[in-house]
């Protein structure tokens, strides 16, 4: 049995469509990425939830060339993904991950 | 060498000592900010006391009050006499009187707004609270941009238009409304669409700028054009229940200085894929939320414009941020820390491929940049019917009309004996919710799809047909949906 770390997911500015309309989720996330048995970073989990939390096909709109879309600010622990490392960011229990697509409307 | 956990708590140490001493600076710093504001309001208070105002302000009030200060942007206003002993007349004391009480603005503050001029983009639902909150804080100038008109799916949320303005400039009928609240300011109509060729002379004229637009092209142009003209950018935007702010190029350093604040290019340097793009009338918006965000656009900018302008400031440059306000999360506002400038954005680095030229000369296609959206056309001609020809039809159940709006529409309006199978956005997961209906997979019915515009039920007829799901009755859709419907065969029904 893997070992998991427990994540906060939030998706705000209408990703939550794409997840069962619901904003706020509780992960456990394999601890480590199968793939390169490194300990898992925010890449594995983008490519994680795309396998496992969502429940709308349209891929597309989440993520694009392998990273999140264009209009899509991923904020861990309330700082800019690029304030953290972006996808090599390695997860940390308890770790809090948020997806908002930029709003357009005035 | 020293053993490894010596070594460890040694480092340990030292990182404590960073950490408190950090502290401690951070402590010394505030002490200082608030020592020197002390001084400031005692001296401030000497002075007054001896009937007059600061020497030091004499300077920033006389050109406050001196006419110069709005030949800039032509319309004279009143004449104001440069005489007397207050640097205000006394009505602007009682007008203004309930904000210059407080620290934070006092009387320098105020002669600081009422020099400044404030261009606002967009006359919508975050331009309009945000104009009445700054017209009646006392901006001097206050320039709106807008070329549309007033409807009355605006006024909801649209708090500076009213019923009897509808079909007027949305510029006039502003100005009209804030004349009344606020005729002291110096209001300028500027009732056309910004462009790129006009954006940079129309932005020199201003010190501040808030973005109250409603869509990614017009966002770019702003941010690159206050980057080009070096003005602080307060920016904001709303839809549905949730709403986003974020001040940009703060402070407003020329392209290349690593210490002036992101531009928008820099938080979102590609734009989303034109299909994201919800507007508020396709997506729906909350009056208050677009209307708290217009109102937290106004509060930013008067804390820009009343901040002491202190070159030898300890303080240390702003953290971009972006606060996300959310109407049905607990709690409603996040503030989330933002990344500074990129080293390789296209508008304010030293690499900057944005320039003034380009811009003017019209080369900078931002439509193109944020890819248009060109009307759905998926369906073959005999797919498709006119609302007119569907009312033709007849109402025997040889037919079925499916309507894919959501519940909510669906139970505000909807045909008597249709069906409602929602758009899921996917035409798998649609078409297996659409086959579970009796109605559409009975043998022998002709399908209608209809929706609120006549996008949505292409996509669903398309679902249906390569799916082979009532093929033999035959499916179409119906051309420009419940619009259609109602320009075409009922002026009764509800226009939403
Ligand atoms: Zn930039």
């Amino acid at each position: 049995m893997a070992s998991t770390i427990p994540v906060k997911i939030e998706f705000t500015g209408g990703l939550e469509i794409l997840f069962s309309h619901q904003r706020s989720h509780k992960i456990a996330l394999p601890s480590s990425d199968p793939s390169t048995n490194q300990p898992a970073n925010v890449g594995f989990l983008i490519d994680w939830l795309c396998k496992n939390l969502m429940k709308d096909p349209r891929e597309d709109m989440f993520v694009l060339e392998g990273t999140v879309r264009p209009g899509i600010l991923v904020l861990i622990n309330d700082a800019d993904w690029e304030l953290e490392g972006q996808e090599a960011y390695e997860l940390q229990a308890g770790d809090e991950v948020v997806f908002v697509s930029t709003l357009h409307g005035g | 060498m020293q053993p490894l956990h010596l070594l460890d708590s040694q480092v340990r140490s030292l990182r404590q000592q960073v950490q408190s001493t950090e502290t401690q600076l951070r402590n010394l710093k505030i002490q200082l900010q608030q020592a020197e504001q002390q001084c400031e309001a005692a001296r401030q208070l000497e002075e007054a006391w001896a009937g007059g105002f600061p020497h030091e302000w004499i300077n920033e009030t006389l050109a406050a009050l001196s006419p110069e200060a709005h030949q800039a942007v032509g319309q004279e206003s009143q004449p104001q006499s440069t005489h007397g002993r207050w640097p205000l007349e006394s009505e602007e004391y009682k007008r203004y009187g309930r904000q210059m009480i407080l620290p934070e603005v006092g009387l320098h503050g105020q002669l600081r707004l009422k020099k400044a001029r404030v261009l606002i983009v967009g006359a919508g639902g975050l331009g309009c609270p945000a104009a009445a909150y700054l017209a009646g804080a006392g901006v001097g100038t206050l320039g709106l941009v807008d070329g549309d008109t007033v409807e009355i799916s605006n006024l909801h949320r649209q708090v500076a238009h009213g019923t009897d303005r509808v079909g007027m400039s949305k510029v006039d009928s502003a100005v009209e409304y804030l004349t009344s609240l606020n005729p002291r300011v110096n209001y300028q109509r500027h009732p056309y669409h910004l462009t790129p060729q006009t954006a940079i002379s129309l932005f020199e004229q201003y010190d501040l700028v808030l973005d109250c637009t409603d869509h990614p092209t017009s966002r770019y142009l702003i941010s690159d054009t206050c980057v080009l003209t070096s003005k602080p950018l307060v920016s904001a935007s709303a839809l549905k229940t949730e709403g986003q702010l974020i001040v940009l190029n703060n402070p407003p350093l020329p392209p290349g200085s690593s210490n002036g604040g992101p531009c928008y290019r820099c938080v979102f340097p590609r734009p989303p894929p034109a299909d994201s793009v919800l507007s508020c009338g396709e997506g729906g918006i909350l009056g208050p939320v677009v209307g708290l965000m217009g109102v937290l656009q106004a509060l930013e900018a008067i804390k820009l414009l009343t901040a002491q302008p202190s070159p030898s400031s300890t303080l240390e440059p702003p953290k971009p941020t972006l606060l996300i306000f959310s109407a049905y999360s607990t709690p409603p506002f996040r503030s989330v820390r933002l990344r500074t400038r990129r080293a390789d954005c296209a508008a304010c680095s030293s690499v900057a491929s944005i320039t003034s030229q380009s811009l003017t000369s019209g080369s900078l296609d931002y439509v193109a940049f944020c890819g248009g959206t060109s009307p759905l056309d998926l369906l073959p001609p005999h797919a498709r019917v006119s609302a007119a020809e569907f009312a033709r039809q007849p109402r025997d159940g040889t037919n079925t009309l499916i309507d894919v709006r959501d519940e909510t529409q669906y139970s505000m309006c909807a045909l008597r004996g249709s069906v409602n199978v929602p758009w899921t956005g996917d035409a798998e997961s649609w078409a297996q919710a659409a086959a579970l209906r009796e109605e559409i997979s009975a043998a022998g019915k002709a399908c209608y799809v209809v929706c609120r515009m006549g996008n949505d039920s292409q996509l669903a007829a398309r679902a249906l047909m390569e799916r082979g799901l009532g093929a033999d009755g035959g499916v179409r859709h119906i051309e420009g949906g419940f619009r259609a419907w109602r320009e075409e065969v009922d002026p009764g029904w509800p226009e939403y």
